[in-house]
């Protein structure tokens, strides 16, 4: 799914991009900015027709382009509400290619953890249980309200979070959280080469894993865990394999291309890459590469062991829950 | 377009897009076309207290991070030393420095980046100015190729010490409970002395620039401390053991309106000072003081309204802890006259002598001999529980509240933002500019607009703190409604 090159030729004179956030950090569009000088260059090379972070282009300058103007949609952030799903669409009928910026639109990101609870669950925490509310505990924020000046609207938020490709049509997905930046300028390259890979393809990224590429001392083969430990309770040694250390490690199940600078910041990948080439479930094909290293051959002793990975969810799937095969989980308070 | 208004009118301002997360101001016309009312809408929820609950208590600095990406050390920062708390653990003296030039260096960049991309170039460039130059590039354009470039440097040198650090400047991965992942090498050590020092100097230079270009122009002075830029409010801020400011650690002090403390309170007393107020035309709630009680959008003394912003903390605070920033905090409240300052665009000021403080402070503690200690990690022995812990992030005083079972999973989560602490204080700022910049029967421009914005930019907030490193001026759009709803009036500006 990785790359297989095949010119669609940019068309002449410059490529018109769009960039996006749904619901998100900023993190993705301050990426963008980190590119420095080099954001200067490109901008001589492509026009960019929309970028409410950064730019004077409102929903109505999109709304009166015609249907494909916009070459490439550079699409950050989860649908979590009425007003991200609206302009999600606006934005896939108004460009050429679409392509999910960053683990919250490509797989729900860290926001799709929000799944685990139904909205009403959430709405309760923050605005009836929180210990800092006043005596206006258990007001909530209504879609219409009138005030004596007048009627104030807001976005309905839905029971849960998407990511771009259940709300629309997407082209290529970028991962990362945020995509590290030297990946977006050989992205770019990429677009203006006109060397796009085709569609549905992962880009800026490799069809490995972060293991493969990793550096660490994986120790001898037939490398056995009998213990897992947590990363805050046990000493981590830069140079060896986390997971030889007993350390969960998101690297077996993770795509790279990141750099691991966390691992590198000597701590263990928590996946915002997402499942690498033929993996559909990341966190299924953790539990799988980390069941096959735990040295026993006994169930009970084996599950045991792996109970000592705490939260395998909020783990294996901490930016890919949206998406996982877990999606349609029951949800629970 | 002569409709006759019977009822009010309805100017809305959406979307703001240089905001964090999407936001919205209504103004509200009465039938004379004055300013009836003005609302910021926060229209977003992403729930982190709720889905946080279940989640391993070591892990919240690599989660909160994702409520901010423009600010992602405040929560990482914020979150370790919260887990510090909840596991009773104190990190060793090298590790809590290290924190502190990690953060130090966060500051140093962040704060720039307004200076220079946000809020700056209303001064730098003018509040009058074409929009098309009221940006970066205008800046680069008004100050020189050579000074733009240098301030490139101060910020991309900047992140490079969060990433030698942490790891990573977006989402680091450096701070743990109990202490650090990793120490520093004496060739890192020398690197960040060299951009130590140069930031001090390009911070220096950047205090020089406001005082040509903003103190000797008559007319912004007296922008700035006019009365539709000011508000007479409580003030917060994190001080040192010498009530200095401190953005690291510290206890919180509030100073009333006219300067005296109000209380000092440390992290586990946050509760008792601060309650939060719900609107239900927001999904942003309203932090006040819970003693002074919550009268409305009011400012005064008997308003539990408080600012909490580079402003408030030279106001809550006796001066600084560095030498070069301290003769500037000196110099800021002698022109102003005198504590506390309450004009809210004084801000910017403030925000660039807090720039010269972080960036001593980077000096200071990588020219410590611990700096380079190996001795970075307290590993935690005993049974985690409840913690809360305070930072002040760029835009105000955070607070990370966990409570976990004995494994250290845990159960409840309470944040309040740095931006939320302004949230009262916003709305107030956005609705008395536009009432004293909208004039009945006349049209709402350009001009207008950007010195509505202007009130609300002064704050940083972290509506738009995502946009702080890009080009751009804040487009709006502002539609008139008369009372059948019928649009009468639209004005853009792009």
């Amino acid at each position: 799914m990785a790359s297989k090159p095949k010119t669609t030729k940019a068309k002449a004179p410059k490529p018109k991009l769009a960039f996006y956030w749904a619901s998100s950090c900023g993190g993705c569009e301050i990426t963008i900015t980190e590119l420095g000088m080099r954001l200067v260059d490109l901008s001589e090379l492509v026009d960019i027709v929309f970028w409410p972070a950064a730019m004077d282009f409102k929903y109505d300058d999109v709304k009166v382009m015609k249907d494909k103007e916009i070459d490439i949609c550079f699409f950050n952030g989860a649908i979590r509400n009425s007003e991200n799903e609206e302009i999600a669409h606006l934005l896939r009928k108004k460009s050429k290619l679409m392509i999910a910026f960053g683990s919250c639109s490509h797989l729900g990101g860290i926001p799709g953890l929000a799944n685990l609870f139904d909205v009403e669950t959430l709405l309760e925490r923050v605005f009836d249980t929180a210990p800092s509310l006043d005596d206006s505990r258990g007001t909530r924020p209504q879609l219409k309200t009138r005030m004596p000046e007048g009627e104030i609207e807001i976005p309905e938020m839905y029971n849960r979070v998407k990511s771009l490709a259940q709300t629309v049509d997407v082209d290529y997905f970028m991962p990362g959280c945020p995509p590290v930046v030297d990946q977006v300028w050989s992205v770019f390259q990429t677009i203006l080469a006109g060397e796009l890979p085709e569609k549905g393809s992962v880009i800026g990224a490799e069809a490995k894993t972060n293991c493969d590429v990793c550096t660490r001392e994986k120790g001898k083969s037939g490398m056995r865990i009998s213990e897992f430990k947590r990363p805050h309770l046990t000493e981590l040694d830069p140079d060896k394999c986390f997971l030889t250390q007993g350390v969960i490690c998101m690297g077996p199940a993770t795509r790279a291309g990141c750099g691991l600078p966390c691992v590198n910041g000597n701590m263990p990948c928590r996946g915002c890459y997402g499942p690498p080439d033929g993996v559909v479930d990341q966190g299924s094909k953790l539990i799988s590469a980390v069941a096959a290293l735990v040295d026993t051959d006994d169930p009970q002793a084996l599950r045991e062991i792996l109970t000592g990975i705490v939260d395998p969810v909020g783990l294996g799937y901490r930016f890919g829950l949206a998406e996982s095969i877990l999606s349609d989980l029951k949800y629970g308070k | 377009m002569a409709k006759k208004v019977t009822v009010n009118q309805k100017i809305s301002i959406d979307p703001i897009t240089r905001l964090e997360g999407h936001g919205r101001i209504d103004l509200f016309l009465n039938a004379e076309g004055g300013l009836e009312n003005a609302y910021m809408i926060i229209p977003e929820l992403r729930g982190f207290e709720k889905f946080c609950e279940g989640r391993p208590v070591e892990e919240m600095p690599r989660i909160t991070q994702r409520i901010c990406g423009v600010c992602p050390l405040a929560h990482h920062t914020a979150a370790a030393k919260a887990g510090d708390a909840v596991y009773h653990v104190d990190p060793p003296p090298a590790a809590k420095k290290l924190r502190e030039l990690l953060y130090s260096s966060f500051f140093v960049a962040d704060h720039a980046t307004h200076f220079y991309v946000l809020g700056g170039p209303d001064f730098v460039v003018g509040p009058d100015a074409p929009k098309s130059e009221r940006n970066i590039l205008g800046v680069v354009k008004t100050v020189g190729r050579e000074i733009g470039s240098q301030v490139m440097q101060l910020l991309s040198e900047n992140h490079e010490i969060a990433k030698i650090i942490g790891g990573r400047y977006i989402h680091p991965v450096g701070a743990l409970i109990g202490g650090m992942s990793k120490p520093i090498t004496e060739d890192e050590r020398t690197r960040i002395e060299e951009i130590a020092r140069r930031s001090i100097e390009t911070a220096q230079f950047s205090l020089k620039l406001f005082d040509d270009v903003v103190l000797g122009n008559t007319e912004y002075v007296d922008m700035i401390k006019s009365d539709a830029y000011s508000h007479k409010t409580y003030y917060m801020g994190l001080v040192d053991e010498n009530n200095k400011v401190n953005f690291y650690d510290g206890k919180v002090r509030v100073v009333d309106p006219e300067g005296k403390e109000f209380v000092k309170y440390g992290p586990d007393e946050y509760l008792d000072v601060i309650a939060e107020h719900v609107e239900p035309w927001t999904y942003l709630k309203f932090p006040y003081l819970k003693k002074v009680g919550w009268k409305g959008f009011v400012d005064g003394k008997d308003s539990g309204v408080y600012r909490a912003s580079p402003l408030s903390r030279l106001n809550a605070a006796d001066g600084m802890a560095t030498p070069l920033a301290q003769e500037a905090y000196e110099k800021y409240f002698k022109t102003l006259g005198g504590k506390p300052v309450h004009a809210t665009l004084a801000t910017h000021w403030a925000r660039l002598i807090e720039i010269l403080y972080a960036a001593e402070r980077e000096l200071e503690l990588v020219t410590d001999p611990e700096i380079t200690s190996t001795n970075v990690r307290t590993i935690p022995t005993e049974t985690p529980t409840e913690g809360v812990a305070i930072v002040e992030a760029p835009r105000g005083t955070l607070t990370h509240h966990y409570k976990t079972d004995e494994n250290g999973m845990l159960e409840a989560v309470n944040l309040v933002v740095g931006t939320t602490n302004n949230y009262a204080a916003i709305d107030m700022s956005i609705k008395k500019a536009a009432e004293a910049l909208i004039e009945p029967g006349k049209p709402v421009g350009d001009a207008v607009m950007n010195k509505i914005e202007m009130a609300f930019r002064a704050y940083d907030p972290c509506f738009g703190c995502a946009t702080h490193a890009a080009p751009g001026d804040t487009p709006l759009i502002v539609r008139v409604f008369d009372h059948e709803r019928q649009q009468v009036q639209e004005i853009r500006r792009d």
